[in-house]
């Protein structure tokens, strides 16, 4: 056998192999996402009423003073909070989170604030370890699961910061927003203080009506929102969630269709090859018999 | 109707009734009284209760059916509580545990 044959069958076994395991990767991706997307649907009622409570409390008690309502008249350092993935295997999944959060950084740090990120996710984590940035907090190891209590407790380190005199005084989110399997964008929000604006277009034609606390607006809003807090950081995890799996079926899908395309090129190739050598031994034999006859037609 | 507990006391929500937020307490009994139905009671533990537009939802930070409550683990949790509260009277987390406790077997039926 010709040392290009063998060659070639060397390398499509190598080719195969990778393209089972990218199959499987796309495989477990796509059933993942149907999951994710059940939880995230899961979580939308909790955050329409909360999002919705925290509206009335505070177009109705625009009188409240709360420290996490009110915005610092010379904000001097920020919040970040970047969404990424654990495992790889995703495309430009974090590549393009971590883009936009540098986009945020520029931007801030524009405007002369201090940027502080807080990152969850082990990609997001080496991305700022490796670069020696300092993080205000780091969480890994939910990205793909991320549950109530993993939201909280990314939010209560946010809060605590921003309740701090010392400590940042925005909160915003740089994640994934799951739009559908084929569209994920990522997103910049700020969380805290609340934007006014923020209210949806469907809530605008409504007034939102005139709620009674019990008992006090103050004491509501102390408990409602570190809830909706939560409630941001919980959606972003599990939009996140959603999408890097969508983005790992993605990418897997394309690595798997690429590796198909090499093994038909290959074995075409090989075939190629081999006929080749086919051909070359036909005409070496006939050569030698060839020659074998003239030689005997000459002793006679 | 809905009635719930709220750290003003309990409150029992009727139709029409004016819009309304509320802190409900750690430990609540929650019990939604139907027409023609049995009352659907849930044990709820933190959270809000929100009244606008004649709709009322709860949202709280857990929440249990009380047809879906483990009677025996409830009671066991409990005793368990109890015991660490009667060792340490500071015992913050096990006065909430009781608290919890309690709720879920009062949302069973079950006599505390």
């Amino acid at each position: 056998m010709g040392a290009q044959l063998r060659l070639l069958r060397r390398r499509i076994r190598s080719v195969k192999s990778t393209a089972k395991i990218t199959r499987a990767q796309e495989l477990i991706a796509s059933s993942r996402i149907v999951k994710a997307q059940q939880r995230m649907q899961a979580a939308l009622p909790y955050e329409r009423e909360i999002t919705r409570a925290v509206t009335g409390v505070v177009s109705n008690a625009a009188s409240v003073d709360h420290p996490l309502t009110v915005a610092k008249e010379n904000p001097r350092k920020a919040g970040v909070l970047i969404v990424t993935s654990d495992s790889g295997f995703c495309g430009g999944f974090n590549a393009n989170v971590l883009r936009e959060a540098e986009a945020l950084r520029g931007l801030l740090a524009g405007r002369g604030m201090e940027v502080v990120p807080f990152v969850t996710g082990r990609k997001g984590v080496t991305w700022h370890s490796f670069r020696a940035r300092q993080m205000g907090g780091q969480w890994v190891g939910f990205s793909r699961k991320p549950a109530y209590a993993d939201a909280k407790e990314v939010a209560e380190t946010l809060i605590d910061s921003f309740k701090d005199e010392n400590g940042i005084d925005e909160i915003h989110i740089v994640s994934t927003e799951f739009v559908s399997m084929l569209t994920q964008n990522v997103v910049v929000k700020r969380v805290l203080p609340l934007e006014v604006e923020e209210t949806e277009a469907t809530d605008t034609t409504t007034i939102p009506p005139y709620f009674e606390f019990e008992p006090t607006a103050g004491d509501v809003l102390e408990s409602l929102l570190p809830r909706y807090v939560e409630s941001r950081i919980f959606t972003a995890l599990l939009q996140s969630a959603a999408s890097e799996e969508a983005a790992r079926r993605r990418a897997m899908k394309s690595a798997t269709d690429n590796a198909n395309e090499l093994i038909r090129v290959f074995t075409m190739q090989m075939n190629q090859a081999r006929q080749a050598e086919i051909t070359q031994e036909i005409s070496e034999i006939v050569g030698g018999a060839n020659a074998l006859a003239d030689a005997a037609a000459g002793k006679e | 109707m809905v009635i719930a507990k709220t750290v003003d006391g309990e409150i029992g929500i009727m139709p029409q009734h004016a819009p309304v937020l509320g802190v409900l307490v750690e430990g609540g009994v929650l019990r939604v009284k139907r027409e023609g139905e049995g009352d659907l009671v849930a044990a709820v533990h933190g959270g809000f209760i929100s009244v606008a537009d004649n709709e009322v939802s709860v949202l709280a930070e857990v929440a249990e059916l009380g047809s879906e409550v483990d009677v025996a683990a409830a009671r066991d949790a409990l005793d368990r509580a109890q015991a660490s509260i009667e060792a340490n009277q500071e015992d913050v987390d096990a006065a909430i545990e009781a608290k919890r406790a309690r709720a879920r077997l009062r949302a069973a039926g079950e006599e505390v």
